[in-house]
């Protein structure tokens, strides 16, 4: 198996979190010691991380030093930073592993952050089912206040920044930008639509950068390393950095592994997962989540990037790789998607709150031996039409259904004509 | 009706907020862990505290997974029922711990111990099926392991899982 150099993982252990000791003897800290400690400019920062290539890796992959340079110089304080540790989408659980791998590694990415922007507090927003890694966050938090790296006058300068965890009640729509924010303001956590962007008006309308969680662990390593060192990382010429890949379902190995960003899927499969579960040949995967779409054994060999997948009209998203095998019914595993989204809809707009349930019947009547051929136009007419709505939640959930009649109407006809899901006496589910 | 302590402890939190309502889950959650739900009257009690009206901090109560409006068993078992749970087999764990614990989806035990309910993703797909039991979760579910750990569970005792 081709081996990488780990660096958010570098301190991964079995069954136990790095410690603060741990994390400084690997470097930790020395990025903050440097940029804070030594007052350079924050303009440097963003500079910096501007040019290593940084992308968002919760989904969009919007550029993390444009981001905060969006920051207006003239704009009002205090200013918010946000770690958006929701993740909820369905296949994703990086920042999980993130946070009980080197918890400081954040951290310090999350004062890096704030000073880049003169932010003065953050909260780190996370989901109840991730209440272990609350715990571990707010212990960890603790020590590095101990040590001075966190609170007031950091390393003794006059920069001041802490760091709150903000527990979900838990629903899907917080971990998108706009309905994070009320989700922390305590108002229902609807969406809206920008202007004014959050880096304008976010936390009770002061300027906020609203960042993922394996996007600002990055940031000590590149201030620390340059980023040179970070673009070269990448296994394409256009990419940069690692990207922790997750991939679930039927593969020998589940899990999160760290990659040069752009490794094929063929190799992460193959290699880093040990190949497809016994008895599984691979049929289709998702490669970012819930909200992409199928891709077939014809891309296989497709390195996992950005760009790459933007270039077959699919999305990289949060790279969870969700792996099917020949033996599940993808009618069946589009239903299910479909019911996740229509249950965590936030109901705020029509399209959205009337549409995926329309479509998840749809579907369901397929699977079920009430199919009828036109409710293969039906599906694709809908697909567009969530298009209207306020958010990225059900164009999102449209990615499978679109996905699934492009690549298997086979499939779905087969269901239709044969009234009930084919896989069914085959299948153990 | 909320005892004193807890009362305490919940306008010291509120204080250190930028404003009352962030920690409008937070003071449901205090609340939850003491009785386990929220009930009519504390919905009053918490909204006073929060600066809100009941009818605002209703609109987050029914809005999240975790904040409960009717009574719930002692533990609150929420099998995940999204994609690779149900690839893995999450209607059987659903029907084995419905049999098991003796209480169908969506209902409670008649003992009080446990609530079942579904609940969407949770995280931890790579070892699915997985649920969540309170706030701590469970994975690579099995007839055997659930047997555990409802068994620990009922006997009132910590069933402990590395990650």
């Amino acid at each position: 198996m081709p081996q990488y150099p780990q660096v958010l993982f570098k301190n991964r252990k079995p069954n136990r979190v790095a410690t603060l000791d741990e994390y400084r003897e690997s470097g930790g800290y020395q990025a903050l010691e440097k940029f804070v400690g030594g007052g350079i400019s924050p303009k440097e920062i963003i500079r910096l991380v501007g040019e290593s290539g940084l992308l968002g890796r919760g989904g969009a992959g919007f550029p993390a030093g444009k981001k905060w340079a969006s920051v207006p110089d003239s704009a009002a304080f205090p200013r918010y930073l946000v770690a958006n540790g929701d993740e909820m989408e369905p296949g994703t659980f990086k920042d999980r592993m993130l946070l009980h791998v080197d918890p400081h590694c954040v951290i310090e990415g999350m004062i890096l952050s704030g000073y880049s922007f003169s932010g003065s507090k953050a909260f780190f927003f996370v989901r109840p089912s991730y209440e272990s890694s609350s715990v571990i966050f707010e212990r960890e938090l603790e020590y590095a206040r101990q040590a001075g790296f966190l609170g007031n006058n950091i390393l003794g300068t006059d920069f001041s920044f802490d760091i709150v965890v903000h527990r979900s009640g838990g629903r899907y729509i917080c971990g998108e930008g706009s309905a994070l924010l009320n989700a922390i303001m305590g108002k229902r956590p609807n969406p809206t639509k920008p202007p004014p962007y959050p880096t304008e008006k976010g936390l009770w309308d002061k300027p906020t950068v609203v960042n993922n969680v394996e996007t600002l662990a990055n940031v000590p390593h590149i201030l620390r390393n340059g980023p040179e060192w970070f673009k070269e990382l990448a296994a394409t010429p256009h990419g940069a950095g690692m990207k922790l890949y997750c991939i679930s379902g039927k593969v020998n190995v589940p899990g999160t592994v760290e990659l040069p960003i752009g490794t094929r899927l063929s190799e992460i499969i193959d290699e880093h997962c040990g190949g497809m579960a016994p008895g599984s040949e691979f049929k289709a995967c998702l490669p970012g989540g819930a909200s992409t779409r199928f891709m077939t054994r014809k891309h296989y060999d497709i390195p996992m990037d950005f760009d790459d997948l933007k270039a077959i009209g699919n999305r990289l998203g949060t790279a969870a790789v969700m792996v099917f095998d020949h033996k599940t019914c993808l009618v069946g595993a589009t239903l299910n998607l479909m019911e996740f989204f229509a249950r965590e809809s936030c109901g705020w707009c029509t399209p959205c709150r009337e549409g995926l349930p329309y479509m998840r019947d749809l579907l369901w009547r397929i699977e079920n031996g009430e199919g009828k051929e036109e409710f293969i136009p039906n599906l694709r007419t809908l697909c567009k039409e969530v298009w209207n709505s306020y958010c990225a939640l059900a164009p999102g959930a449209a990615e499978p259904v679109i996905s699934l009649l492009d690549l298997f109407e086979g499939e779905v006809r087969e269901h239709i004509s044969q009234k009930g899901c084919p896989f069914h006496a085959k299948a153990d589910h | 009706m909320l005892p004193d302590a807890l009362k305490l402890k919940l306008e010291k939190m509120i204080a250190e907020a930028e404003s009352p309502r962030e920690k409008a889950i937070d003071v449901m959650f205090e609340i939850q862990e003491l009785q386990g739900w929220m009930s009519d009257e504390a919905m009053v009690e918490a909204a006073a505290l929060l600066g809100m009206t009941p009818l605002e901090l209703e609109e987050l109560a029914t809005f999240y997974d975790y904040i409960y409006r009717s009574p719930v068993g002692k533990y609150v078992i929420k099998v995940c029922d999204s994609t690779l749970c149900w690839m893995e087999g999450h209607q059987r764990v659903i029907d084995y711990v419905s049999a098991r614990a003796g209480v169908p989806m969506g209902g409670t035990s008649p003992d009080g111990l446990f609530t079942l309910l579904p609940v969407c993703c949770i995280g931890y797909c790579d070892r699915a099926p997985a649920m969540v039991i309170n706030k701590r979760v469970y994975g690579k579910l099995s007839p055997e392991k659930i047997d555990r750990i409802l068994d620990k569970l009922a006997n009132k005792a910590e069933f402990h899982e590395s990650e």
